[in-house]
């Protein structure tokens, strides 16, 4: 274990690598330029490692597929724009259950919007493609969970073989800060092994492999998902993750992902140190979502507050997900801009002066 | 081996393949069958096959096989290829898929001469939808989408071949034979996999093809079209030869 100063897309890089990461494919777009820019001067370090830039995002999708087809931990990065191109490619990979990894960094939509930052992409990262949305998504907050992510995101998605993705933003992506860096070993972390799903190696001389993602019948297809579905549901508590933050004893909880968890915390603290009594409540696995545990802290709650940069991508998915709820709802919406810790205390403030 | 026996490389088990009577992409693949069977290449093969009709041969082959979407093919075969630079990586479009929804694929591969094979299917129409003007279709050709037939206003037939053959490296083989013309066809498949085999670099064929459904012909039509009229448009034979296959 060291401790580093590094910039976010370069913890990514490395944690990748620290994970058996073996290949990316990609296509330049702010804010994950740099992880494609630290995995190229890896390569030149180590040629064992591939990368390929592509002509797209879709081409980088879909290069991804066939490096893990061909057996390789081969992963990509991605943001707005590009992240709606290679939905074509995660579509895929969810129909087939290919254990892609992508790092995608948020930042400002719809359409070329801004370059840096945003929470606008939690549906289309958790939801993307004409599918179900059976797929693994971790917002994470900030430089060391990049690190601890990028570890794990490899070992889930090639354990369970969905779809995987590190949700960030180009704030994370971008700010250079210090970072513990270990290799798995050292915190008994088991890595999965890759192979080959076409040209295996193992198999017998004559037993060839056809892969589809298109069906004959409805009935069939209806099957296949039926399947899938058993699977992600029976995964769920195995990998399903959240912080929570004070809520016990809390009259108001707090309800935010990613970079604006990190600042709803500092909130948190300034409020207690007032002695009103605040939490938060912060998924990281945006899908699945870890359902049960925030029922449970909303439970005889004065109130939700729904802190965002989004118009209620978040809020949609909560709400969802603890209906029939009857704890009053409140937020703060703002898209495409970042949140200051003084604006969520204001408006806890002013929660808190309500009356029941 | 005789021109009609069944291939070794084709999979018994889910013959008769399901292709439309008197399609010609049946015989294109019964031919690259022969191709894989002589090359003894089954083993370490990967075939890749695009959305459209060339789903349709997804099992068709005792090869390993993937089906991606449409137009991506080329990019999938690109990855296994960097991923797996050992194995021979074969991809088989449609003219949609490789000249239209896949034509920046195509075009940036050739541009990196990537060591991949790829076989394009010309219908001149977009068959699995049922009869849609393509990239190929010729001018005055009715499709369910020109249906006073393809005005110029609508573009230029696809010379797909011509154009990379303009800038491709000079290691790249790049030629158009036709579902009906065995042996040319046979001996062009060879050199396509080959190319890739001895590791020069990219490879293009595309095969001129018959699809009687859509262009509501009977038999001996569905040959003139493909073998007269489209063969007028798209010259059959070798476009660029390596010196070494020459």
């Amino acid at each position: 274990m060291k401790k580093e100063f590094l910039m976010g897309s370069e913890v990514i890089v490395k944690g990748a690598i620290a994970s058996g990461a073996q290949m990316m494919t990609g296509y330049p777009i702010t804010p994950t330029t740099e992880i494609m820019e630290h995995w190229a001067e890896e390569t030149v370090k180590n040629p064992t490692l591939k990368f390929l830039q592509t002509e797209d995002e879709m081409s980088a999708g879909f290069a991804m597929m066939g490096a893990i087809l061909a057996g390789k931990k081969a992963f990509t990065a991605s943001a707005g724009p590009g992240n709606v191109l290679m939905q074509d490619a995660f579509s895929m990979a969810e129909s087939m259950r290919l254990p892609t990894v992508a790092f995608i960094g948020q930042r400002g939509g719809p359409s070329t919007g801004t370059v840096i930052y945003s929470q606008q992409e939690v549906t289309l990262t958790c939801f993307g493609g004409n599918g179900e949305g059976l797929r693994i998504v971790y917002s994470t907050a900030g430089g060391q969970e990049l690190y601890d992510y990028a570890i794990k995101a490899f070992n889930t998605a090639w354990k369970y073989r969905f779809p995987t993705f590190v949700l960030s933003d180009g704030y994370q992506n971008k700010t250079l800060g210090t970072v513990e860096t270990y290799s798995p070993q050292e915190k008994e972390i088991e890595i999965i092994s890759s192979n080959p799903y076409l040209l295996n190696p193992q198999k017998q001389k004559d037993s060839f492999t056809h892969l589809r993602n298109t069906y004959n019948l409805e009935q069939e297809l209806a099957d296949v998902l039926a399947d899938h579905k058993k699977h992600f549901t029976e995964m769920t508590p195995e990998i399903v993750e959240f912080e929570d933050y004070h809520t016990l004893d809390a009259e108001v909880v707090i309800f935010a992902h990613g970079i604006v968890a990190a600042v709803a915390k500092l909130a948190v603290d300034s409020l207690r140190n007032e002695g009103k009594k605040v939490g938060l409540f912060r998924p990281i696995t945006l899908n699945p979502f870890p359902k049960e545990s925030a029922i449970s802290a909303i439970l005889n709650k004065k109130g939700i507050l729904v802190v965002e940069s989004s118009l209620g991508q978040f809020e949609g998915m909560l709400k969802a997900n603890i209906y029939p709820s009857s704890t009053p709802i409140y937020t703060l919406k703002k898209p495409a801009v970042g949140i200051m810790p003084n604006e969520i205390i204001e408006k806890i403030n002013e929660i808190l002066l309500k009356k029941d | 081996m005789s021109e009609n026996a069944l291939p070794k490389s084709w999979n018994k088990e889910t013959k008769p393949h399901k292709f439309c009577p008197g399609c010609g992409q049946a015989l294109a693949l019964k031919i690259l069958g022969h191709a894989i069977d002589e090359l003894g290449i089954a083993q370490n093969l990967i075939y890749a096959t695009d959305i459209g009709c060339s789903l349709l041969s997804w099992d068709m082959f005792n090869v390993d096989t993937i089906q991606t979407h449409h137009g991506r093919t080329v990019p999938l075969c690109v990855g296994f290829k960097k991923a797996k630079p050992g194995a021979i990586v074969l991809s088989l479009t449609g003219d949609g898929g490789g000249y239209a929804i896949g034509a920046q694929h195509l075009l940036n591969s050739v541009m990196r001469n990537d060591p991949i094979t790829i076989i394009l299917i010309n219908n001149a129409n977009y068959a699995m939808t049922g009869g849609q003007l393509a990239p190929t279709t010729l001018l005055k050709q009715k499709t369910t989408t020109t249906p006073k037939g393809r005005e110029i206003i609508q573009g230029r037939p696809f010379k797909g071949p011509e154009m990379l053959a303009q800038i491709s490296a000079d290691d790249t083989y790049i030629a158009r034979g036709i579902s009906t013309n065995y042996q040319q066809l046979l001996n062009m498949y060879k050199k396509a996999i080959s190319n890739q085999i001895d590791g020069r670099g990219f490879s293009f064929m595309e095969v001129i093809s018959m699809c009687p459904v859509n262009w509501h012909t009977n038999a001996q039509e569905s040959l003139d079209f493909s073998e007269i009229e489209m063969a007028k448009v798209y010259p059959l034979g070798e476009i660029k030869v390596p010196k070494a296959l020459t």
